[in-house]
């Protein structure tokens, strides 16, 4: 077998504590190039925040991170290893179907709109996955889904339905869904872009409780004082490549490129 | 409306709510209601006394038919005939459906060709085609290379009425069902399937216990009329020989010529079932609008772990 960790890493020179590696990634959508060549190294433990205008890419960038669109170009690992494919004598072959979604339930991602399953309650969103993917016995999903609900502060909310919790609660027990698989990384696609400004703080701390336990974590945001607080490194995205990356502190207060100045004296 | 005349000293607060309290409301005069509403009760009127007066509508006669066992036989073949054909079409239009959201476009058009097809052309067509398919058709055979003939049926021997009837309005039925469906699956947002993929939830799973349940809500309405005006569709099983309710009606009346009473004993047992089904319809509606209303008893909860497939899992 291939596409193993150890003989990924050496062909391609990933780092040893790599978790997200993207070398030369690009996308499109028919004629639209909408990544023109994204190099993006996230070690394991830290946290990455991405910035960048509307329509720069980043959600896409994103979905490319757990094969939820394929590359058009580009090499893009996770833990040292392809997602969607199988390296065997210098061809990537798709992986089947079963194979694909086992690998994806490593990778944790949360939406701006949430997306709790309407028809379930919190209980029943927390267990579907562990149970159905990760066939485990329901009983363990249960409990593990009482802690985990425990952690984001919202025990109590076990039998409602999504419409009944604030869309602050409804973010947290999204983040709560996806702890109970436990990822070896988590994306956020502006987890906080939906919520009215009181209810923003509440996810906030949540993420930065996950980042200091050692979760590794790709963020999508306009939250630039999480970036500056929580973020080890701050990517700024325009136009599909990424202007300029460092970190965030250094970046936010002494921006190299004009474009990185001009977008930040805006969200700032 | 009323005019308070507020000139003079101005009130304290609680005394000016008692003097607003004190106002008469005079309700608007709608003089187009009232007319409408008369005319309507004359209308009524002449209508109830055309059927009671006129001796030809043969009321006793109609009553003495009601429970009458060939009546009674008609109405049960009615019955199973929609319970089975209507069955049968929610599981084919739900196979149709959701080839028609599928990525194939093979898939995707095959199903277009099929609602189109059996959506475009009329029911009874169907019908006697369906009946008369060893026209076409002599016999069904399989064989295999090897093993020789495995079977062999003449057409016209499972090709009985009552047969033809189900294959012929299920097909034509699951087109409809088909388009309620894929119309429900549609409504459902796609974030719902995106984050049960970013979960690692493969793509059956995510159309079996994500999409078609919430689909759900959206489907059961309509799906409601349908089942009501398939019941009244199966009327047309009719025109080859199949004794449902209207068939034994005919054929009573076929000897005795009292038409307009046996119509009204049909009338009044279509009426009844469909009055039936329409209860059901509300608990129905009122039981996959759960998530969204929430009237949540602890009552309904169990209910709905008796039914729902995680019964035994999961009992909150
Ligand atoms: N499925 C798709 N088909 C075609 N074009 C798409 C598709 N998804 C995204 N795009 C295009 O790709 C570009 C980048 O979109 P993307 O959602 O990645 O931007 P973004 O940086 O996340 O923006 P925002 O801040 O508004 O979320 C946009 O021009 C968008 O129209
Ligand atoms: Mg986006």
């Amino acid at each position: 077998m291939s596409n193993t960790p150890s003989e990924n890493r050496v062909r391609f020179g990933v780092p040893e504590n790599s978790m997200v590696f993207a070398r030369g990634v690009r996308k499109s959508y028919g004629q639209l190039e909408v990544l023109k060549g994204v190099d993006i190294d996230v070690p394991t433990g830290s946290v990455a925040c991405i910035i960048g205008p509307s329509g720069s890419g980043k959600s896409t960038f994103l979905r490319c991170i757990n094969h939820l669109e394929k590359l058009t170009g580009g090499i893009l690992l996770v833990d040292g290893a392809f997602v969607g494919y199988d390296l065997r004598d210098d061809r990537l072959y798709e992986v089947k179907d079963d194979e694909l979604c086992q690998r994806r339930a490593e990778i944790g991602m949360l939406f701006q709109s949430f997306n709790l399953f309407s028809h379930m309650t919190v209980m029943e969103n927390l267990i579907e996955a562990p149970i159905h993917v990760r066939r485990m016995p329901a009983e363990q999903a249960k409990a593990e889904a009482l802690e985990l609900l425990a952690r984001v502060g919202l025990s109590e909310k076990v039998d409602r339905y999504p419409r009944e919790l604030s869309g602050g609660q409804q973010q947290r027990v999204a983040i709560a869904r996806a702890m109970a698989m436990k990822p070896k990384v988590l994306l956020f696609d502006e987890p906080t872009s939906a919520l009215d400004p009181e209810l923003v703080g509440e996810v906030l701390q949540v993420m930065r409780d996950l980042a200091e336990a050692g979760m590794t974590m790709v963020v999508v945001t306009h939250e630039i004082g999480f970036a500056r607080e929580i973020g080890d490194q701050l990517i700024f995205m325009d136009g599909g490549v990424i202007v300029e990356q460092g970190d965030p502190r250094e970046m936010i207060a002494n921006p190299q490129s004009p474009r990185t100045r001009e977008f930040l004296s805006k969200v700032l | 409306m009323s005019k308070v005349d507020a000139s003079e000293t101005r009130p304290q607060p609680s005394s000016l709510v008692a003097d607003v309290d004190r106002l008469v409301v005079v309700p608007r005069r709608n003089y187009g209601i009232w007319i409408g509403t008369a005319l309507t009760l004359v209308l009524s009127f002449f209508i109830l006394r055309a059927f009671a007066v006129n001796p030809a509508f043969g009321w006793e006669t109609a009553a003495g038919y009601l429970f009458h066992p060939s009546i009674m036989r008609g109405l049960l073949n009615t019955l199973i005939l929609t319970v089975v054909i209507m069955a049968l079409a929610i599981i084919i239009g739900t196979v149709v459906a959701v080839m028609r959201v599928s990525p194939s476009p093979v898939l995707r058009g095959f199903a277009g060709a099929y609602v189109w097809f059996f959506r475009g052309v009329p029911a009874l067509i169907q019908l006697i085609f369906w009946f008369n398919l060893a026209l076409l058709v002599r016999e069904f055979s399989l064989t295999l290379p090897f093993v020789g003939e495995v079977f062999s049926i003449r057409t016209n021997d499972f090709m009985t009425p009552f047969f033809s009837a189900v294959v012929a309005l299920s097909l034509c039925e699951a087109g409809y069902m088909a388009e309620i469906i894929r119309a429900g699956i549609k409504s459902v947002p796609s974030g719902q399937s995106e984050a049960a993929s970013a979960l690692g939830m493969p793509y059956r799973n995510i159309l079996k216990r994500i999409v078609l349940p919430q689909a759900m809500r959206f489907v059961v309405p309509p799906t409601g009329n349908e089942a009501i005006n398939l019941l009244k569709m199966t009327s047309l099983v009719t025109f080859i020989a199949v004794d449902d309710l209207f068939y034994s009606a005919q054929s009573i009346y076929a000897r005795t010529f009292e038409t307009i009473p046996l119509l009204i004993v049909v009338a009044f047992w279509y009426l009844a079932v469909v009055s039936i089904m329409s209860v059901g319809q509300h608990f129905l509606e009122r039981h996959f609008g759960r998530s969204e209303t929430r009237t949540d008893s602890w009552a309904l909860r169990v209910v709905r772990n008796a039914i729902g497939s995680r019964a035994k899992e999961f009992s909150a």
